[in-house]
């Protein structure tokens, strides 16, 4: 159920919730965080929170989007609309837009939505402020999600990150690629135990997900790692072998070769948001790993 | 062989990072057997966890599943036996890239398991494939079989070499209840498959040790400081574990007839949840630890006696079961008309410890039951004084805790709470957690979870040889106390289909005072 609020106040809002509680049966029980959720711009609105949605259903959350719909107006004003049952996934999603003065105090309008006493996430789809910790929204939450893949410029983006970086920061980009990582890590838990000599990451030049990736191997290799424009694939150099994790850029199947050994190939789509998204939630805690990975893009050798 | 090399012990892979937790484990290169491929466990249950385990992308990209049967089947055959398998039966959705992946590596070798020859194609299979397919000479033998055919098939295995492999490679057996019928026997089988695989390559899949909520009750009782201060005898009353199923044995004669409900519920799933709820806290969550825990508890548990007071057995007659007319055990197909074989059981145990001083045990499990479900009660003694006048408290009842494993996983809190309005009265209501609503999809089967396990050579979660016969312990003198009855004429007291189970076992609880919470 779709239920507009138009020129409303959080206190009008809050108890329409209460009551649609009430009418519909304890729906709401078991939530165990509050997912705000940040877009810039109507576009990207409904793809975001059908994102939420969908990892709802993993993290049972009340979703809040807050977006400004005409901040040059001269009055405040707040439109609000609430959805349930199912267009709402697991949960609840309350749109908030704001106009005139009031775009500029989003985390005002936020506040009486948190749910008590669990933790908030806030994610930006697609434009993110410099330091996410210090934004308004984002010192509401204990998670911060970008997404550089949506950014303005996607490489300076997921570049700037380690500037602004705090810990509970993290980057769709970077939960795009945990399967790589994975079936990377795991191709190196066989026979030959040799230190890896050097790297390549190369795809689209456009693809954040693969500058991270290339951080994050020169993290942790001793040796030179490069990012180069060209066919999707990870290539892992070492003395007796070298490891070849491919996939053709809209495919859906991946290559895994190793000298001497038989070609394999493996599932391994692009990953959507959404689950990006759900995987994120999992885990609140800081991420250490990534943060290297930040620190590893400036070893990253471009060509 | 190459493939394998043996580790360097100062060998660390550069790309791995404890504090990397969202990377997840995926198998090594392996190849999966499994004997007694046509069978409702291996189509229902093993076939779609490897589905779902390979869509979720746990599954190494060379990974090989091998059926062995009698059938005359083609590779191809045996993979439309396993695509009809796991189109009904997979928990996550079809997806057509990840089965033709799996599917490539699809063997299907033909033989009984006295044919010498039909292992030589076996072992020739797994080295073909581990040339082909780069399976690493890593071999996990399913043998869900029954355990009448095990001596043969190790026997077997151990002659072709597919058991013993060089360091650095790896073969595991993985075997299901029933592990044995008493002591005696049990003992026999794992002398008979310990005498081909040493016991940290058996892998004893109890499916309940699997779910979430079993490994939940762990971060329950030691992650928590609320539960741990009243886990014991001074606030404690009893613990009832029940297991109750709503489906009758029709067609599993061969199975159960003369095995009964003790042998095949009580001796392995259920002791395993007591020794859960009622273990010490392990130094640490390695897989000895913890088994040292379960081990020592299980040594502490005996039956209390006198054994025909303290204990019920039953035998499901006719009636309505959830709307449906039902047959009773001795009109199932294939049951003798005097069977004496028990289908449903209880027991009181208890455990000689000081935490657990006094306080029964109680076990039950069931067929024909009211409802399919699986519950952990801990119920709590009143409280000592009530500054309440008698009328006020008349409908409360005693505190609960409960772990509920299936279905709707999740743990109910039971507590009095006043009435609304001006009089004060207080009635027991209850406080829920669902593991449904808190983290939905996430969940996987409990045969992913144990399959992955195996792989993966991780073995907290599979109980070992003293477990198993230290559960035989406890159990064996109530088998021999019915077989001595039977004997006499005596059989299983009848239930009403559809019901909660014989009189006696009510009569069981009510003698002390206490009775079967309704689950």
């Amino acid at each position: 159920m779709i239920l507009d609020l138009p020129d409303t106040n959080t206190g009008a809002i809050n108890k329409k919730i209460v009551a649609l509680r009430e009418d519909g049966g304890a729906i709401t029980l078991g939530r165990v965080l509050t997912l705000v959720v940040a877009p810039t711009t109507e576009a990207i609105l409904e793809e975001s929170i059908e994102a939420a949605n969908t990892a709802s259903r993993e993290h049972p959350c009340r979703v809040i989007v807050v977006l400004p719909a005409d901040p040059g107006a001269d009055q405040s004003r707040l439109d609000a609309q609430l959805r349930v049952g199912r267009d709402a996934g697991a949960n609840e999603v309350v749109v908030l837009r704001l106009s005139g003065p009031l775009a500029a105090h989003a985390s005002s309008v936020v506040t009486p939505f948190l749910l008590p006493d669990t933790p908030v996430v806030t994610w930006w789809p697609d434009v993110a402020p410099a330091v996410p910790a210090t934004d308004p929204l984002g010192k509401l939450a204990i998670r911060r999600i970008t997404d550089a893949t949506n950014g303005a410029d996607p490489l300076a983006s997921i570049k700037g990150r380690l500037a602004g970086y705090t810990a509970g920061d993290t980057d769709l980009a970077w939960s795009r690629v945990t399967y790589w990582r994975a079936l990377l890590a795991s191709a190196l838990d066989q026979p030959p135990y040799e230190p890896i000599t050097s790297a390549l990451v190369s795809g689209l030049e456009h693809e954040p997900a693969l500058d991270i990736l290339a951080g994050w191997l020169a993290c942790c290799i001793d040796g030179p790692v490069t990012r180069a424009v060209g066919e999707l694939k990870v290539e892992l150099v070492r003395p007796s072998e070298t490891i070849t994790l491919s996939r053709p850029q809209q495919g859906v199947t991946a290559k895994l070769v190793r000298t001497g050994k038989p070609d394999a190939r493996i599932p391994l789509a692009r990953r959507e948001a959404r689950d990006c998204l759900a995987e994120e939630m999992r885990r609140l805690d800081a991420d250490e790993v990534y943060y290297r990975a930040l620190q590893g893009l400036d070893k990253v050798t471009y060509v | 062989m190459s493939e394998c090399d043996v580790r360097p012990a100062d060998w660390v892979n550069p790309l791995r990072d404890k504090r990397d937790k969202r990377m997840p484990r995926i198998a090594g290169p392996c190849a999966v057997v499994i004997f007694g491929v046509t069978g409702d466990l291996a189509r229902k249950k093993l076939m779609p966890a490897i589905y779902d385990l390979a869509n979720r992308g746990l599954l190494p990209p060379s990974f090989a599943l091998v059926g062995f049967a009698r059938r005359d089947w083609a590779d191809e055959d045996f993979g439309q036996i396993v695509h009809d398998a796991v189109k009904e039966h997979a928990r996550t959705p079809f997806r057509q890239e990840v089965w033709d992946r799996l599917s490539e590596g699809f063997r299907f070798v033909q033989g009984t398991f006295d044919d010498d020859a039909a292992f030589d194609r076996l072992r020739d299979t797994l080295h073909k494939l581990d040339a082909e397919r780069g399976t690493g000479g890593n071999h996990a033998f399913y043998l869900s079989i029954p355990p009448s055919a095990f001596p043969q098939v190790c026997e077997q295995l151990s002659r072709s070499g597919l058991a013993n492999k060089p360091d650095g490679c790896w073969s595991r057996v993985v075997i299901e209840k029933p592990f044995g019928h008493d002591l005696a026997s049990a003992e026999a089988l794992n002398g008979v498959v310990n005498s081909v695989f040493p016991e940290s390559s058996v892998f004893r899949i109890d499916h309940y040790l699997g779910k979430e909520t079993v490994q939940n009750l762990l971060a329950l009782r030691f992650a928590n400081e609320m539960f741990e201060p009243v886990w014991n005898a001074h606030y404690i009353d009893h613990v009832q574990i029940t297991m109750a199923e709503d489906i009758g044995l029709g067609g599993r004669a061969g199975y159960y007839d003369g095995i009964g409900a003790a042998r095949d519920v009580i001796q392995n799933h259920l002791l395993q949840l007591l020794a859960l709820t009622a273990m010490e806290e392990p130094v640490s969550f390695s897989p000895h630890e913890l088994q040292a825990e379960k081990i020592k508890v299980l040594s502490a548990t005996r039956l209390a006696e006198p054994l025909d007071v303290t204990t019920a057995r039953g035998q499901y007659a006719a009636g309505w079961q959830g709307g449906q007319e039902v047959v009773g055990l001795l009109d199932e197909e294939g049951f003798s008309k005097t069977s004496t074989t028990e289908t449903f059981a209880a027991i009181t145990a208890d455990v000689d410890t000081r935490r657990w001083a006094g306080v029964p045990f109680y076990l039950r499990t069931g067929k024909r039951l009211g409802r399919r479900v699986t519950e952990i009660a801990l119920v709590f003694k009143r409280a000592p004084h009530l500054p309440f006048d008698a009328t006020m408290t008349e409908e409360l009842g005693q505190n609960a805790l409960v772990i509920r494993v299936q279905p709707d996983e999740g743990i109910t809190l039971r507590f009095g709470s006043k009435v609304p309005g001006n009089a004060m009265e207080v009635r027991d209501v209850s406080m829920d957690f669902s593991y449904g609503s808190a983290f939905a999809e996430d969940s996987p089967e409990a045969y992913e979870r144990l399959i992955l396990d195996v792989l993966l050579g991780e073995p907290s979660l599979f109980p070992v040889n003293a477990e198993v016969e230290l559960s035989w312990e406890i159990l064996d003198p109530v088998l021999d106390y019915w077989a001595a009855q039977d004997r006499e004429g005596g059989k299983p007291q009848s239930y009403e289909s559809g019901t909660w189970g014989p009189e006696s076992a009510f009569e069981m609880l009510r003698r002390s005072g206490r009775e079967w919470r309704r689950p």
